[in-house]
């Protein structure tokens, strides 16, 4: 445990030093003020609070913004090593590639989660400065607050996993871009596609709430717009979420984690320094 | 004694190219182990089996009495790459508080093992800013934490200058007295000479040699020079007594074998009061290390 919190600190430090811990912070809180801003218009005939309007909208941003994030801070976290010259030396210490990426994701997680708290922060205090209602969405903020993190955690294991995969940081960024334009992007595209094409069919009943279920991004958004009140104001494939059970979703978000940091060890596990 | 380090028939290939063939060798506790080798003999790929992080085809391999890369071998076993590198973000005392708390020892002592390697002065500069020697000396304090029982260094005195080698070999003599087993790599032959117990010579992923020097100079069995300067105006004499040597300018130059050498430096000796000086010229380390890389066909 020593050596997982030392780690985390080092590397805590290291994002410090090289800004990512400003520049996620400021990108989240900037997103925030501009979303806050859009969304101060009248809202009055959806009939929920503003708080939760606001969350509806954050969510459809995190979906982006996460995984892009997350993708961006660890992208280089095992090929920057390798490239660095700094893993061998690492390895001969007495700590197991399981410690060491745990190590980095919490350090990396604490950014995230920062910037989050600060982002939401900001969105939360602009909907109850304006709206006193805003209280009942309170819940929802949380809601989205900690299934963010497991966003982020996901998203932080496939990109340690294809850092160790690619062993080159400029192997790795493309890689990175490539994932997230394609779980967060094309997949969805994909799906609209198919459903049209379907018109209604076997594919749309059956296939598409499990393959909603299998992106962790999709399963994220049915997550936070399901246990919303405010499904209606959010748009696109989140119409789905009410035919998607609650526990489905959730249980996709906690397992997506695992799955990711497992994945992210046995190919850690493959690198020869 | 149980050895620190046994390596029995070790093989590596990579692909059809072999990085060792049947490698043997022990290294006893307090033993000061220099390994040489050209570019590419394989010198870094045993390093680099040795400490668990390249795994190895066929042979046995015990590192502190458990298996290369086990949590007991990491846990005795302390490494310093060839150039050394470290994240250049990081100042050098926050790096080695880093590597003190991955050994299970108190971060506090980072600054004295900084001090130690000479370092203190710029213990809370950022390491990209240090030069390679100073980028050596991080490399070097945390090869000091804890107390480790194998040291496996590649090529440690790299990029540091003649005054640092002098205190680097003297605190490699320091922790060989308190029984660690120190594994070197080197470039510098002279130095290896004089600071090491015993030299291994790995050539083409062979062990072509091994032993201390003087046991390596006898199977070499190079010849040796003498440099014989006669007296003012004696030369022509000198020559006649010695007639296989060459004259070169005022002196004569001549070589023989490791068994011949008493027997010519009692005829030189005979030649008493017309000898002014005589120089004796064991083979160099280079020249040993050549022979036996040499005959493996490099």
């Amino acid at each position: 445990m020593n050596r997982i919190t030392a780690t985390s600190r080092t590397e805590f430090r290291i994002a410090l030093r090289n800004r990512w811990v400003a520049i996620s912070i400021a990108m989240m809180a900037l997103f925030s003020l501009v979303l806050s801003a859009a969304g101060s218009s009248a809202t009055g005939t959806i009939g929920a609070d503003r708080l939760s309007v606001v969350v509806a909208s954050l969510t459809s941003l995190a979906v982006y913004l996460v995984p892009l994030v997350a993708l961006l801070m660890s992208f280089d976290a095992i090929a920057g090593e390798v490239e660095r010259g700094t893993l061998p030396l690492l390895l001969t210490y007495p700590v197991s590639r399981i410690e060491v990426l745990l190590g980095k994701l919490f350090a990396h997680l604490a950014i995230l989660a920062l910037a989050l708290a600060t982002g939401y922060g900001i969105a939360a205090a602009a909907a109850l400065s304006v709206d006193p209602e805003a209280i009942a969405g309170l819940p929802a903020l949380w809601r989205l607050m900690w299934s963010s993190v497991l966003l982020g955690a996901t998203f932080l294991g496939v990109g340690y996993a294809i850092s160790a995969l690619a062993r080159r940081s400029s192997g790795a960024a493309g890689l990175a871009i490539g994932i997230w334009l394609g779980l967060i992007v094309l997949y969805d595209l994909g799906l609209l596609a198919a459903i049209v094409a379907d018109n209604g069919g076997v594919f749309t009943t059956r296939f598409f709430p499990l393959a909603l279920l299998a992106n962790p991004a999709d399963a994220f958004r049915l997550f936070n717009l399901a246990a919303s009140q405010a499904t209606s104001a959010a748009a696109g494939v989140s119409g789905a979420a009410t035919s998607v059970p609650i526990w489905a979703s959730l249980t996709s978000i906690l397992v997506w984690p695992v799955a990711a940091l497992a994945f992210a060890t046995a190919a850690f596990r493959k690198v020869i320094p | 004694m149980t050895p620190t380090l046994t390596l029995q028939c070790l093989t590596k290939t990579y692909g059809a190219q072999r990085a060792l063939s049947d490698v043997s060798l022990t290294v006893a506790p307090g033993e000061r182990v220099a390994l040489l080798g050209h570019n590419g003999a394989g010198k870094s790929t045993m390093m680099k089996i040795i400490l668990g992080l390249v795994p190895f085809d066929s042979g046995e391999l015990q590192v502190t009495g458990a298996a290369p890369g086990a949590p007991e071998a990491r846990r005795h076993v302390a490494y310093l790459p060839e150039n050394a590198a470290f994240h250049p973000a990081l100042t050098g005392l926050e790096q080695i508080r880093y590597y003190l708390s991955l050994r299970g020892e108190s971060p506090s002592l980072a600054m004295e093992l900084l001090n130690r390697v000479g370092l203190g002065h710029a213990a809370t500069r950022r390491i990209g800013t240090y030069s390679k020697g100073m980028r050596q000396r991080v490399g070097l304090a945390q090869t000091l934490i804890g107390k480790p029982r194998l040291l496996v260094l590649d090529e440690p005195t790299s990029g540091l200058d003649p005054v640092s080698r002098r205190d680097f070999y003297e605190l490699l003599d320091g922790l060989a007295a308190d029984g660690a087993s120190i594994l070197l790599s080197s470039h510098a032959l002279t130095e290896v000479e004089a600071r090491t117990d015993r030299i291994l010579i790995l050539s083409g992923g062979h062990l072509v040699a091994e032993g201390r020097l003087a046991d390596l100079r006898r199977r070499a069995s190079l010849p040796i020079s003498f440099h014989v300067t006669p007296r003012q105006g004696s030369l022509p004499e000198v020559h006649l007594a010695l007639p296989e040597a060459a004259v070169s300018g005022d002196s004569l130059t001549l070589t023989c074998l490791q068994d011949q050498k008493l027997g010519l430096l009692a005829r030189i000796s005979q030649l008493g009061s017309k000898v002014a000086d005589i120089d004796i010229q064991p083979p160099s380390l280079e020249d040993i290390y050549s022979h036996f890389s040499k005959r493996d066909g490099q």
